[in-house]
């Protein structure tokens, strides 16, 4: 296991940000991590990074404590976010050579041609760059010293889609390039479902899920029920976890095993006349309005 | 070999992946021998986790449709050939079912159904040569 977060528990003031969360990142996975804004997606990452400490739980990154070890995991990790932390006023190049100090293990060649493939110049002011190519010079820095894990947290927020082929790229090569470990934290939930084996939900700091992707898809799924009669409401079934329709039509989306709702709409006198996949969009959004209609 | 992703009809991208080299398979785009991408060049074209690739090239292996050769590489076996006429007749029968339950729900008569399928024939074969 690359990443083992047992039972953390971190509290804000009021807010309790992380309660309970356990997971594991086994190595060579890319596990995708979804949830709405301050859901504790951020606060999360952190914990693996020792920036924060948690009040309760363990956290260990390839099996050391990130707050008691920074060195020994930090310099092992690679690291891109959607906020501008690198230093404005350095030349790329510069900022190259202030990276490499900090990575014995940095590949100067890797860095040379990540920098060309982006096409951005040696002499380009950080300051000056558009957004995505200062997101694709924080690519360089996250993946030249070749890190073990690769941490995304909401690395393609507002980039266009040329710039976020370029980061989907870069996974995809971390880890067909000796079995390496991502986590990416994502609003773009069909860019998870393309390149993540995992995903773990969380929902106010509340881990809902962490499974295989597959697992995920196969048990989720919408079913299209026709009434004989116009129903004024959602009818209430057995794993519905949100409906839309209305009339005698109604499409819901299902967890679980679908022979239950088969059997209970057969009870009621509908008939099943749609079924079809759903995607990972579609279940986190129905597993956040869940919660508001309680 | 081509793969188009459809990324929001939800199913499963390795399904897709396989259902597309079936379609092909029936269409004669691929055939006996043709060998398929390598699992990391097909990933990094269509940005997609390796291990998704693997898992769409053992199911394909599993239906008897590609087999795996000493050189590593994934080719379209001798036993995909003949599946090929079954994927056509599974295909066709698919696009005649939902052809059939259009006609019925306008109240087509199936032996006009027949006729305008003959006529169209026709047509085409004219228009192609």
């Amino acid at each position: 296991m690359i990443v083992e977060v047992e039972n953390v528990t971190r509290q804000f003031g009021e807010k309790r940000a992380l309660n309970r969360i356990s997971l594991t990142i086994p190595k060579g996975t890319v596990l995708g991590l979804v949830g709405e804004n301050g859901a504790g997606k951020t606060t999360l990452i952190k914990h693996l990074m020792g920036l924060l400490k948690p009040d309760q739980g363990t956290v260990r990154v390839f099996g050391k404590d990130p707050v008691v070890d920074p060195v020994g995991v930090l310099g092992q990790i690679g690291y891109l976010s959607e906020e501008d932390i690198l230093p404005g006023w350095m030349r790329l190049h510069e900022l190259i050579r202030y990276s490499r100090g900090f990575y014995p293990s940095w590949d100067a060649d890797y860095a040379e041609a990540l920098r060309r493939d982006f096409g951005i110049e040696k002499g380009a002011r950080i300051r000056e760059l558009s957004k995505g190519q200062r997101a694709r010079a924080g690519l360089i820095v996250a993946l030249a010293h070749r890190p073990e894990l690769l941490l995304l947290d909401e690395p393609s927020s507002g980039l266009d889609p040329i710039v976020r082929r370029d980061i989907l790229g870069a996974i995809i090569r971390t880890i067909a390039d000796d079995g390496r470990t991502v986590l990416f934290s994502s609003h773009l939930l069909a860019e998870v479902e393309q390149v993540c084996d995992r995903v773990a939900m969380i929902r106010q700091g509340e881990l809902l899920f962490c499974d295989d992707l597959e697992s995920i898809q196969r048990s989720y799924g919408w079913i299209t029920v026709r009434y004989p009669e116009v129903q004024p409401t959602p009818p209430l079934l057995e794993g519905a976890v949100s409906w839309n329709g209305d009339g005698r039509e109604w499409s819901v989306l299902v967890h679980g095993l679908p022979g239950a709702v088969e059997a209970e709409t057969t009870l009621r006198g509908a008939a099943i006349v749609d079924r079809r996949w759903a995607t990972l969009d579609e279940i986190f959004v129905g597993l956040s309005t869940e919660l508001v209609g309680r | 070999m081509q793969i188009h992703l459809s990324p929001s009809d939800g199913v499963p991208i390795y399904l897709q992946i396989v259902n597309q080299v079936r379609l092909q398979l029936a269409a004669g785009r691929l055939t006996e021998g043709d060998e398929l991408p390598a699992i990391r060049t097909l990933a990094e074209r269509l940005l997609i986790n390796p291990n998704t690739v693997v898992r769409a090239y053992r199911e394909l292996e599993a239906l008897g449709i590609v087999e795996k050769r000493r050189t590593n590489g994934t080719f379209i076996s001798a036993a995909g050939s003949p599946l090929a006429l079954a994927e056509k007749r599974r295909l066709l029968a698919e696009r005649a079912d939902a052809l059939l339950a259009e006609a019925h729900q306008m109240s087509f008569p199936l032996e006009e159904l027949i006729v305008l399928i003959r006529e169209r024939a026709l047509e085409t074969v004219e228009v192609a040569s």
